[in-house]
């Protein structure tokens, strides 16, 4: 078998065990399933009553928002899931079989992947009960989920840093938060950063969380004129924006990652 | 001439403040157990990491079944099994689902895997725990897993790191006798352990590392030959006594009495029996200590490992409180 058929087929046998571990405890499934749920009645019905905008909808707007969050959000347990493998020693038994050194990164991201799609579908089909829809065609759609996705994934790997690099599981959320949060908030995912004062707006304005949500709002079909993307480059371009910051981070992070992993097991 | 199923020679591993291993050698000859015995800290884990490729050394020459473990991990990995404190077993997951998982990571395919999962529960008299969850199994149970776990691809050499640190003695005994086993089978073992009783049990032959270095090696018997002579013990009943009844001993040892203070206990190296054990009461009797038992014996591995290493084993494993927690938990699985 080739090297790569390798490291992908042993990260798809270890992606089972962690989605089967997933499925079992109650903290992980609370928080890719009923957490979207959560999230997205509660933007849709409080920010979405509070903010009245005439004739058209907020909560479209919002949702788009709220889907971003949602998989950036999740993106924080490929860093704890990694670094409590490494501290219970289960990674020393995957390490001590001839398995691919990649392929516990690569199940890691794989079974996160899968766990984001699963937070969409629940997603989708809460935001579709809140009045959300899709106003483009079935190929956009679909483009918007795979965009989303993708930079799901890319985040893994950038969240994957965290964990390898912080190590102690408990911690590891903690880091991870304040990475996440200033990217989920400093951008356009709920409100227009028109409004922001001048460093804030800059910040939004290249944000890769900023592009991906506009990119996907328009591949949705959900833009509001009310809420003008803004002028900057990445905004205006948002989808070529997102797809190079998607590169960006796989091609600094995947290499980071790896030589993390390589340095936190070696001791 | 035998051939070595895992050397070591030289081998240097530091980390920032510790010297783990500073220049350990070992020589395990093919089919045979070889008890690896030290003081916590003493390198035995570091060595163990190295074995299975863990870790690399940072100088010195390590071959498992011939296999050089720095330029060709890979196949090194092909050829061991590990199971111990330092490779774990998924909670989570039941106990087919873990045999299950490594047979999938030793290639073995979905039916080659899922066969030697059911195989080694039956071996392991596991069958019937197969399909719950390791959060509910006793921790000799778990230990059970493990071990199945490290034989999923028939390894030629086997590392177990103190397979049975934290059982209670009844666990213990069974992980031994399956332990037996697998070394009647004809397999290369190399076991860690702070238990003497386990090495003395199990091992055909014992190295002691200490510093990171390999200070004996040899059987249970030429060890104890090594440190030579007899040992007068004598047990006191008050702990207060201790020092004034080591003076009183020292003058008919041949070397340096020790106490221990949890059993009240003098133990004074000696060169011959005859008459020692009257000698030494008469002593006690005469500095009006008041002794409780006295006896003179051949050394154990305990004043071997003394000896060697200037301290006790550790003993916890026997009447440490470590144990007790277990032991509960050994008759009714956490549910």
């Amino acid at each position: 078998m080739s090297a790569v058929g390798l490291a992908v087929g042993d990260g798809v046998v270890l992606a089972k065990r962690n989605l089967t571990r997933t499925l079992r405890v109650p903290d992980l499934m609370m928080s890719s399933l009923i957490m979207p749920i959560m999230s997205t009645l509660l933007f849709a019905y409080i920010f979405g009553s509070a903010i009245q905008v005439p004739g058209v909808s907020y909560t479209e707007f919002l949702l788009v928002g709220v889907f971003v969050q949602t998989v950036v959000f999740n993106s924080v347990i490929t860093g704890s899931g990694l670094a409590e493998d490494i501290q219970k020693g289960i990674v020393d038994r995957f390490r001590s079989l001839p398995i691919s050194p990649y392929s516990v990164l690569i199940g890691r991201t794989i079974s996160d992947l899968a766990n984001n799609v699963l937070s969409i579908v629940v997603m989708v089909v809460t935001g579709l009960l809140v009045g959300w829809r899709v106003d483009s065609s079935v190929g956009e759609a679909a483009a918007g989920f795979l965009l989303l996705l993708a930079f799901a994934y890319a985040l893994s790997w950038v969240l994957a840093v965290v964990g390898l690099s912080v190590r102690a599981p408990e911690v590891v959320t903690n880091a991870s938060f304040m990475i996440i949060m200033p990217l989920c908030f400093i951008a356009n995912t709920y409100v227009s950063p028109e409004g922001f004062p001048s460093v804030l707006r800059v910040i939004a304005e290249w944000n890769p969380v900023s592009a991906v949500t506009q990119a996907v709002r328009e591949l949705f079909g959900n833009t509001n004129p009310d809420f003008p993307p803004g002028a900057a480059w990445p905004l205006q371009n948002a989808l070529l924006a997102s797809v190079l910051w998607i590169i960006v981070m796989l091609v600094v992070f995947v290499p980071f990652a790896t030589s993390r992993y390589r340095k936190a097991v070696a001791r | 001439m035998m051939t070595a199923a895992i050397v070591a020679r030289e081998v240097v591993k530091k980390y920032a403040s510790v010297t783990a291993l500073d220049g350990f050698d070992l020589e395990v000859a093919e089919g045979t157990v070889m008890g690896l015995l030290g003081p916590n800290g003493a390198g035995k884990t570091t060595a163990v990491r190295v074995f299975a490729t863990l870790i690399q050394p940072d100088s010195g020459q390590v071959e498992v079944a011939g296999i050089d473990v720095v330029a060709n991990p890979r196949a090194v990995r092909e050829v061991i099994g590990l199971s111990g404190q330092y490779a774990a077993v998924d909670e989570l997951l039941t106990g087919y689902e873990n045999l299950e998982l490594i047979g999938r990571l030793h290639h073995l395919g979905k039916k080659g895997a899922k066969a030697r999962a059911e195989e080694l529960l039956e071996q392991f008299d596991l069958t019937e725990a197969a399909g719950r969850r390791l959060k509910e199994y006793s921790g000799g149970m778990r230990r059970r897993i493990d071990l199945a776990g490290a034989l999923v691809r028939r390894p030629k050499v086997l590392i177990l790191d103190e397979p049975t640190t934290g059982l209670d003695i009844r666990s213990r005994e069974a992980t031994w006798d399956a332990i037996g086993e697998l070394v009647a089978s004809g397999s290369t073992l190399l076991l860690t352990t702070q238990y003497l009783e386990e090495a003395d049990r199990l091992a055909h032959r014992i190295a002691v590392i200490d510093h990171g270095k390999l200070i004996a090696n040899g059987t249970a018997d030429e060890l104890k030959d090594q440190v030579g002579g007899h040992r007068l013990e004598v047990a006191l009943s008050e702990a207060a006594d201790l020092d004034h009844a080591r003076a009183v001993l020292a003058p008919i040892g041949h070397g340096e009495p020790v106490t221990s203070h949890e059993d009240r206990r003098v133990v004074v190296p000696v060169a011959a029996a005859g008459g020692v054990l009257v000698e030494g009461v008469r002593r006690l009797d005469m500095a009006g200590i008041e002794v409780v038992d006295a006896s003179v014996r051949r050394p154990t591995l305990d004043d071997v490992f003394l000896a060697l290493t200037g301290h006790r084993a550790d003993k916890a494993g026997q009447n440490g409180e470590g144990v007790k927690a277990e032991e509960t938990k050994d008759e009714e699985p956490v549910r």
